[in-house]
């Protein structure tokens, strides 16, 4: 499975990563190489075989419904790049949002 | 090509769950407090955190979806939805996908045509997102954005209808009834204001000669509309402006619209062909969600009586179809009303006196059934002396507007007016021989066949008694009285 | 013999008995990491005030009967800096999170203070652990204290050097895919990464959330078992935590011959380094000699295994690593609107290696290849899970090398990810399938240490550590390199 520069933007673009044409090239290269290795699972037929998300035989782990006091607004936001109003600020947004 | 057209709405509502903590964090579940004051390392979405599951948030959901004759998965997972946005501050939702709480149920609504159900094609729990206000008037203007996660990892279901409404009407049905039917469980505020209710419509016309799959067609999705009206404008707007672009041959594109409140139009916010690419997958920090046959039964069990048991039992109770709907579709008054019943037993009675001068008062002043000025019992007192014969209707409605400005009992206004009605049968009749006495003219017009001449004399009566004799009493009087002068 | 030369159990026992002082250790310890740090620089934080300050609490403010009750009275300890601290800074060995001061404490730090282990600083580590050299920190390479040209194994390299030059006698580190049994091989020490679930992640800044678990790297096997006996606790704030049965204080002396222990075969074929090769033969010899039956299994997935790790493992890194948004901590690169802001602080604030696994993992999981690689990678998950079932049923424990060559030249894989990749072959394997697995010093050749891996089946902790604490003693006793210290 070849992979394309053009995939690779996507996913970066996908990713929140701004990568230089040379990352861009370099990183279609060594992904490639790994993509290709990873083929070596076609070997294995596993369409009867359920998938492991969890390892372990736990499951319906829940916790009563009872408050446990919250940080104040400024130990919340201490480590905020810039913070007003005891708010997080950030730039301005230009696509509509999503979600 | 035809111009005939299917309108095709499907409905997606979020609500948020009135738990005492976020979903996945001990931090209160409250609306309105200080920014970022309800916020811990979990919800910030800092470092090495981990979630762990609100159960109740799990018994609130499931009891919605049971209501909404849903089934309820045994077996459901939790999975990552992606994004990048400041209010999701782990960019990515905690969400159900693949296997979702429960599935396949439905809401009936009364069409004009006779009763229909709605499907529900699932329901599932999810985490909230947190808030921005934006420093300038709208989103597009505004320099920058302040981030308040308060509302991060509030505890949401969202209801996916399956697209079966076709007209703006049935939306608004669909909507008004699921709000009514989740109003009685208790879970949510349920405030479309508050955002504790939010929907987002699917609008698409349907040729009339279209035979492939509904999912084919070109969706175009009204998002966060703050209002069942809004909602019904948007998709109004919606299907006439779809309508005339096919009718003019263009084509419509799949794409999420905003409602623009003041000009009633939508208006496209982002396409959906170049949407998100969300890389769901399961949560490995959530272990899967198994529940248990004894469980469900319990959730089943905490069910209240919802809205077609209720109709049902109004209906039996001799209460009209239309006063029951008033009724049932605010479960404060339904609540309230109840109590009243409860008390005073004469079903008709208490409606009649809720829907007309108990509901003119409270929507006077502005308040809701969730808390009355006056209570079941005050209100249940007065309704008793209206049936002892106590008091007139027009003065028990006098007593009330007194009840509600001063918060006495019915009682103590009865007394310290001195309003109870005279039924003394002795002392009415005395004042009555006296009234024939001082008006002789009027009582040879009565005698010489003029009916009218009596409503005088009773008048007079009434006048005398300041209203407080018994009308039948004072009529049955009179004309004994009159007999003796033919 | 000094202080520094003493394990984590003598060191307690020596405080708990008055012989020495709390803050003596510290103050040895703080010596040794001030003479070697520099050029080892296993630490990217040291606080010495701090820990000589509740040294001295502990000396002059408890009784005796009190630090009787404390475990690891007086041991200073070292913390990989992946585990969130609220007194010093946490940066997982990225620029991301430079300058980021968290408001909690990780589990396994409070419950390593009750203790009584005193916290001397943050060791380096590959940056969020995607590594196996530690040469991939956003703050400087760490040196292997054997040869100082070479790496010390990763991604906990920090924690396994600072034993190994006998800085601290103990540090935890994380094991993602062999991140702790690598590093605890390539410096000669021990270390053990637990059965998934049984110590809480919770403050342990995620990689890969289904295979991560904090285990403790030391210079013996008692000291692994009594840490692992205080912090393998089940957890309420980590749901994946297990309630189990608490792992013993210390290993029951177990006669090996009475153990069944299987070699799998995938194990012990090429491409294994022949002076490991020699070394391993030696050891497994020796069980021979004292009666052990090693019985020949096999274990035929284990050649997808790297394959499977190198989907999962990025996979969910992606999504954890995409909290690091510039909006409420650590690093921001200004942007002229909300997503180049986005773009610029992640493209400033990562390193290569965790940018390359970002962008493999998240294309493992976007639209059209999620059932080809990430649904394929947990099917096979799960054959490799079978596999370690079916031995299991044969065999009480497995022992294997625990990485098939010798601590490489700084720098030597720096070109070739996928080389990298390969070192980790036989650890990923307990992480794939959740098993415990331990790596144990088994001897040097070249100068260079070997070790040797302990699998069990789920939860058998004590298995394992008994197993390993006989091999030690029928072993000469381990050699620690940089005794004259650095000049």
């Amino acid at each position: 499975m070849n992979l394309t520069e053009k995939e690779v933007r996507h996913v970066a673009r996908l990713a929140r990563l701004a990568i230089s044409s040379v990352e861009l090239s370099e990183a279609t290269q060594a992904l490639g190489r790994v993509l290709d290795y990873i083929d070596l699972l076609n070997e294995l037929d596993t369409d009867a075989v359920p998938p492991t998300t969890h390892v372990e035989a736990i499951e319906t782990v829940w916790r009563q419904d009872r408050v446990v006091p919250s940080l104040s607004p400024e130990e919340a936001t201490a480590n905020g790049p810039q913070v007003s109003s005891q708010m997080f600020v950030v730039p301005k947004i230009l696509d509509g949002g999503e979600g | 090509m035809t111009n005939q057209y299917e309108v095709v709405i499907g409905l997606e509502v979020h609500v948020e769950l009135k738990t005492q903590t976020k979903l996945f964090c001990g931090c209160a579940n409250g609306f309105g407090q200080d920014p970022n004051s309800q916020t811990c390392p979990v919800c910030l979405g800092m470092p090495g955190v981990l979630p762990v599951l609100n159960g109740e948030a799990v018994a609130l959901a499931t009891r919605a979806a049971l209501a909404l004759h849903c089934t309820v998965n045994s077996y459901s997972k939790f999975d990552r939805k992606q994004y990048f946005y400041p209010d999701l501050p782990k960019a990515y939702q905690i969400s159900q996908y693949d296997q979702p709480l429960a599935e396949n149920g439905h809401v009936t609504i009364h069409t004009a045509a006779g009763k229909r159900n709605i499907g529900i094609e699932r329901i599932h729990m999810e985490e909230d997102a947190g808030k921005l206000n934006h420093l300038g008037q709208r989103l597009g203007d505004a320099e920058g954005s302040l981030v308040d996660l308060n509302r991060a990892g509030v505890p949401l279901i969202e209801i996916v209808s399956r697209p079966e409404m076709h007209s703006p009407e049935e939306a608004r049905q669909y909507l008004v009834e699921l709000r009514t039917i989740l109003s009685y469980l208790d879970i949510s505020d349920l405030r479309m204001e508050e955002g504790s209710m939010r929907c987002d419509a699917n609008v698409s016309l349907r040729p009339l000669d279209f035979t492939g799959s509904l999912a084919d067609l070109p969706r175009v999705e009204i998002k966060n509309v703050n209002s069942f009206r809004n909602v019904q404008r948007g998709i109004e707007f919606e299907i006439n402006r779809q309508r005339q672009m096919l009718q003019t041959g263009q084509r419509i594109i799949k794409e999420t619209r905003g409602f623009d409140d003041a000009s009633g139009s939508t208006y496209s916010q982002r396409s959906k062909e170049e949407a998100n690419d969300y890389r769901y997958f399961p949560e490995p920090d959530l272990p899967p969600l198994v529940l248990t046959e004894k469980w469900l039964k319990e959730q089943r069990e905490a069910l209240p009586q919802l809205p077609d048991e209720l109709r049902q039992s109004l209906a039996e109770r001799g209460v009209a179809e239309r006063d029951a709907e008033v009724l049932v579709q605010d479960v404060n008054l339904y609540h309230y009303w109840s109590q009243v019943v409860a008390l005073v037993s004469d079903a008709r009675l208490v409606t009649n006196w809720l829907l007309s001068d108990y509901s003119r008062l409270m929507n006077a002043n502005n308040l809701s059934f969730a808390e009355p000025k006056v209570s079941a019992h005050g209100l249940a007192s007065l309704l008793s002396l209206i049936t002892a014969g106590t008091l007139s209707g027009k003065m028990a409605k006098e007593v009330l507007e007194t009840m509600f400005d001063t918060g006495e009992t019915a009682e103590a206004v009865v007394k310290r007016l001195g309003l109870s009605q005279i039924t003394d049968h002795n002392a009415i009749k005395e004042i009555v021989s006296a009234v024939v006495a001082a008006n002789p003219a009027v009582v040879q017009d009565f005698v010489s066949g003029k009916e009218k001449a009596l409503t005088f004399l009773v008048g007079q009566v009434m006048k005398q008694t300041k209203g407080q004799a018994k009308p039948d009493l004072v009529n049955a009087l009179l004309r004994e009285v009159l007999a003796t002068y033919a | 013999m000094g202080t520094i030369d003493w394990d984590a159990v003598q060191t307690a026992d020596q405080v708990q008995r008055g012989e020495i002082s709390a803050a003596e250790c510290v103050e040895a310890a703080l010596s040794r990491i001030d003479n070697t740090n520099p050029t080892v620089h296993a630490f990217l934080h040291v606080d010495a005030d701090r820990a000589l300050a509740r040294a001295r609490f502990m000396d002059h403010n408890l009784t005796r009967e009190t630090k009787a009750n404390l475990p690891l009275a007086g041991v200073p300890v070292a913390i990989k800096d992946n585990m969130v601290t609220t007194d010093m800074p946490t940066t997982a060995g990225s620029k991301i999170l430079e300058g980021f001061r968290s408001p909690y404490n990780a589990t396994v730090v409070e419950l390593l203070e009750q203790a009584g282990a005193i916290i001397v600083g943050k060791t380096n580590m590959d940056e969020f652990a995607m590594g196996s050299s530690t040469e991939h920190s956003a703050y400087g390479v760490t040196r292997n204290p054997w040869d100082l040209t070479r790496v010390p194994g990763g991604s906990s390299g920090g924690s396994a050097a600072a034993v190994a030059a006998r800085m601290v006698p103990l540090a935890l580190g994380s094991d993602t895919g062999g991140s702790i049994r690598l590093p605890a091989s390539y410096c000669g020490v021990f270390g053990i990464k637990p059965t998934y679930g049984r110590v809480s992640r919770y403050g342990l800044i995620a990689y890969a959330s289904s295979l991560d678990q904090i285990g403790p790297l030391a210079r013996s096997v008692r000291d692994l078992s009594r840490t692992l006996h205080l912090i393998a606790r089940h957890d309420a704030k980590d749901a994946t935590s297990l309630d189990a049965n608490t792992i013993l204080e210390a290993p029951i002396p177990t006669a090996l011959q009475s153990l069944r222990i299987g070699l799998p075969e995938e194990y012990f074929g090429e491409g294994i380094d022949v002076r490991v090769r020699t070394v391993i033969e030696k050891t497994l010899d020796r069980l021979r000699e004292s009666g052990v039956d090693l019985i020949p299994i096999s274990l035929p997935h284990t050649r997808y295994a790297i394959a499977t790790y190198y989907l999962i493992a990025p996979a969910e890194a992606s999504s954890n690593l995409s909290r690091y948004d510039g909006v409420r901590y650590g690093l921001r690169v200004v942007g002229d609107d909300l997503i180049h802001m986005y773009q610029n602080t992640r493209q400033e604030g990562f390193g290569p290696e965790v940018k390359r696994r970002i962008l493999l993992g998240t294309h493992a999981l976007s639209a059209g290849y999620y059932d080809a690689y990430y649904l394929k990678a947990q099917k096979v998950r799960t054959l490799i899970r079978q596999d370690f079932d079916n031995a299991f049923e044969k065999v009480d424990l497995i022992v294997t090398p625990t990485v098939a060559d010798l601590p490489f030249k700084l720098g030597e894989r720096d070109l070739d990810p996928l080389q990298m990749y390969l070192t980790d072959i036989f650890t990923v394997t307990t992480n794939l399938a959740g098993l415990p697995g331990l790596s144990q010093p088994i001897g040097l050749v070249d100068g260079l240490p070997v070790g040797l891996q302990w699998m069990g089946p789920p939860l058998a902790e004590d298995r394992v550590l008994s197993a390993a604490s006989a091999l030690e003693a029928i072993l000469p006793s381990p050699e620690w390199p940089l005794s004259g210290g650095i000049q």
